[in-house]
């Protein structure tokens, strides 16, 4: 489980991509709006490689406004 | 020049000429919409355009559709000829002019206006309550189709016009057989159906017994053999 | 014997009447005397004693968790996340609520059901401590189908003795692998779908019907009932000292007297086994844990600990308390091969990942364990990308690491059988129950 929590100093700038694996689909859009951030595994559901970075923070966002299943969230 | 340029459009004829003329284009918009829509849903490439281009393209458009439905409506009631009262275009069948064809063009006005407000709320709507409506399109293109060829009246007989309303009917018609065929082929994304699809994947590649399997140090002359699990 | 108990709890808040269990001694949570049928109420507090006098302030709640902390209880349920930390979250939350899991979807393990059936009131006096300390007004408890019945009867005769102030629902689970999940639990109370959901927000935050809710196993309430009896110096009479107290283990597989044993923490591997009458074959390898555990080599493992820490070296944890026992001539392959296959069947099937990917590794991992040419590469990369923790529960990170481990483990023979040979003796009978297997094989 987890460790113990991180205090407010210690929280990284970054934010996280995160997939609600249950409505996920594949259809892939996300993959194609962030390749950088979202790879797909074998049957075409999203790999998430890391935190965004605060440069792709815009095009995590189109990713999360254009995923027709609604799967996906910004963290904080 | 300007003056009687603005009084021949702002003329009768005028606001009639740009309602049709609008309307037919925003049939042929609507279609296109639609098109769109169903390859958004079932992943057909068009062209190189990859899933979320086509996306943007159908949302892009419909909201297009939108901005053109407003002109169509205003300047068909604006029109003095005919007498539609504003309540009309929303209220189905509540016009005194051309009940019926006023009417359908209501209900496609009010579906599309509902897809719209669904879709900018989508995210605190939530995915079924969006669905919902977004599904009643296929019931609002219908609508505007007919509308279109109703209302229309003599246009109907020019033979562009006509060509354009059955390519546009062609065009959904396709789409919609391609949406439903897509619904009854196992999607690849096979969670959907409750797993069902996944499911169906597993019995055809169900885990095989345990098989036969040559000592180390014996012969394999027993692959026939089956042992129980 | 009492003056020195009496000492060991001098410091403690828990206060009693009755004459505590002597601290070295076991079984603690299993009645003395093997048997069948529940302990009545009678008999339980005339064994255990009372329960300590329940106070609803701040400070004595605080003392008493700081007591469960001392005691270094952990989770019993296979995550072994300290008890205390659970509780001290909860009770600075208001409107809290307490579910005690005892759905034990591991079809292997059996200890949860027979606590629950031959000491249902030392789990309902853990429910009733653990929703005190958190200031829950109620508690839910779900059994295992098999015993519900036992449960709901323990809790009638509470409800008659006026025995708790806290109001007690008993509940029969449901009988999948992926039911006994915290969050498919609540789901399961709440709606009837024990799936697990994609939870952004913790249990602790908002669970069951938007409450702060925790979730526990219900041999951890067990030791929570005795901890708040008797103490923290107690309940580390015996044990290790980093991980005190004792716990349930299953024996399944080749001893010869496969059951539930209560042990110390810490007991060597082989000691443990003895408890069952020891091998009763002579062993190649051991799964550890449960059906999510680690398989090890069973001479590698027979003088380890049976703890966190003694096996941790072996990359094995102590799980939900499940040793396994293969013997040296079945095919490691061919087990591993059918649990795979039982344990994708048992996706819940919400997340793709899991439903297709557990789907293709057992189809070749079974294509392995029949030596029909599998894609190794494949397989590896498969293994990679399903267990990554990205679904909305850990049922395809836990099959994926049972899997890991008998690769690694069995090294030997997936060359062997990539070359088409098994040196084991093929179609070992079923060594670990896979229940709704096809019979015939093909499980």
């Amino acid at each position: 489980m987890r460790g113990p929590a991180a205090g407010p100093r210690d929280r990284p700038a970054t934010r996280r991509l995160l997939v609600d694996m249950t409505a996920c689909r594949a259809r892939g859009l996300c993959a194609e709006v962030l390749p950088e951030l979202v790879a797909l595994d074998d049957w075409g559901y999203p790999i998430i490689a890391g935190r965004v970075p605060p440069g792709l923070e815009g095009q995590a966002r189109e990713a999360v406004r254009l995923c027709p299943r609604l799967a996906l969230r910004l963290s904080r | 020049m300007t003056g009687a340029a603005l009084a021949a459009v702002a003329g009768s004829q005028g606001l009639w000429l740009v309602s049709r003329a609008s309307g037919l284009v925003l049939l042929a918009l609507f279609s296109v919409v639609v098109v769109l829509g169903v390859a958004v849903r079932t992943g057909a490439r068009s062209g190189r355009l990859p899933r979320f281009a086509v996306a943007e393209l159908h949302r892009n458009l419909s909201l297009f559709a939108v901005a053109l439905l407003v002109l169509h409506v205003a300047t068909a009631l604006l029109d003095p000829y005919v007498s539609i009262g504003w309540l009309a275009s929303v209220v189905p069948f509540a016009s005194r002019y051309d009940r019926a064809a006023i009417g359908l063009g209501a209900i496609a006005a009010d579906i599309g206006g509902a897809v719209l407000v669904t879709s900018v709320l989508r995210r605190r709507l939530g995915l079924r309550a969006w669905k919902v409506i977004h599904y009643l399109a296929y019931l609002a293109w219908p609508a505007a189709f007919l509308h279109a060829i109703t209302a229309a009246g003599y246009d109907r007989h020019v033979w562009w016009v006509a060509g354009i309303e059955w390519a546009a009917l062609v065009a959904v018609a396709t789409a919609v057989i391609a949406r439903l065929l897509a619904r009854l082929r196992p999607e690849r994304d096979g969670a959907a159906p409750a797993g069902a699809a996944g499911r169906a994947g597993m019995a055809s590649r169900a885990g095989q017994a345990p098989g036969p399997r040559p000592r180390a140090a014996a012969a394999s002359a027993d692959h026939g053999e089956r042992h129980a699990g | 014997m009492r003056a020195e108990a009496a000492a060991g709890n001098a410091g403690s808040p828990a206060r009693h009447r009755g004459r505590p269990r002597p601290a070295t001694a076991l079984p603690r949570l299993l009645p003395p005397v093997p048997g069948t049928g529940p302990v009545s109420l009678g008999d339980h507090l005339a064994g255990y004693g009372p329960l300590p006098r329940w106070r609803a302030d701040g400070a004595w709640r605080a003392r008493l968790i700081a007591e469960v902390d001392r005691a270094r209880l952990a989770g019993r349920g296979g995550a072994g996340f300290p008890a205390a930390i659970k509780l001290a979250a909860l009770a600075r939350a208001r409107g809290a609520v307490v579910v005690a899991n005892g759905t034990e979807g591991e079809p292997a393990s059996a200890k949860d059901k027979v606590l629950m059936a031959r000491s249902p009131h030392l789990v309902l006096d853990g429910v009733v401590a653990a929703a005190e300390l958190t200031g829950a007004r109620e508690a839910v408890v779900v059994a295992h189908p098999a015993v519900t019945e036992v449960v709901a009867q323990a809790a009638g005769e509470r409800r008659r003795a006026r025995l708790d102030r806290i109001r007690i629902q008993v509940l029969p689970a449901a009988g999948t692998f992926v039911a006994g999940e915290a969050s498919a639990v609540v789901r399961w109370i709440e709606q009837g779908v024990p799936v697990p959901a994609w939870r952004p927000v913790r249990l602790a935050e908002r669970g069951l019907r938007g409450r702060p809710t925790l979730v526990s196993n219900v041999e951890t309430l067990a030791h929570l009932a005795l901890i708040v009896r008797y103490g923290a110096d107690w309940f580390a009479g015996v044990g290790t000292a980093g991980e005190p107290g004792s716990m349930l283990v299953t024996l399944a597989g080749a001893v010869r007297r496969p059951g539930v044993y209560e042990i110390a923490i810490g007991t060597p591997v082989a000691q443990v086994l003895a408890a069952g009458g020891g091998p009763a074959a002579p062993l190649g390898a051991l799964l550890i844990g449960g059906y999510f555990g680690t398989w090890v080599d069973a001479r590698q493992a027979a003088g380890r600990p049976f703890s966190r820490e003694g096996l941790a070296g072996l990359g094995a944890g102590v799980g939900a308390g499940l040793i396994a026992a293969l013997p040296a001539g079945a095919c490691g392959l061919e087990q591993t091969a059918r649990l795979a296959r039982y344990l994708a069947g048992q996706s819940a099937g919400q997340c793709g990942p899991c439903v297709l990917g557990l789907d293709a590794i057992a189809g070749e991992l079974a294509a392995l364990a029949a030596g029909t040419g599998p894609d190794l590469g494949r397989l590896r990369r498969w293994i990679g990308q399903v267990g990554a923790g990205r679904g909305a529960c850990k049922h395809p990170d836990g099959t994926v690491t049972m899997i890991a481990s008998a690769l690694e483990l069995f090294r030997d023979e997936v060359a062997e059988h990539m070359a088409g040979w098994c040196t084991g003796t093929g179609g070992a009978a079923a060594l670990l129950p896979v229940p709704g297997a096809v019979p015939g094989g093909a499980a």
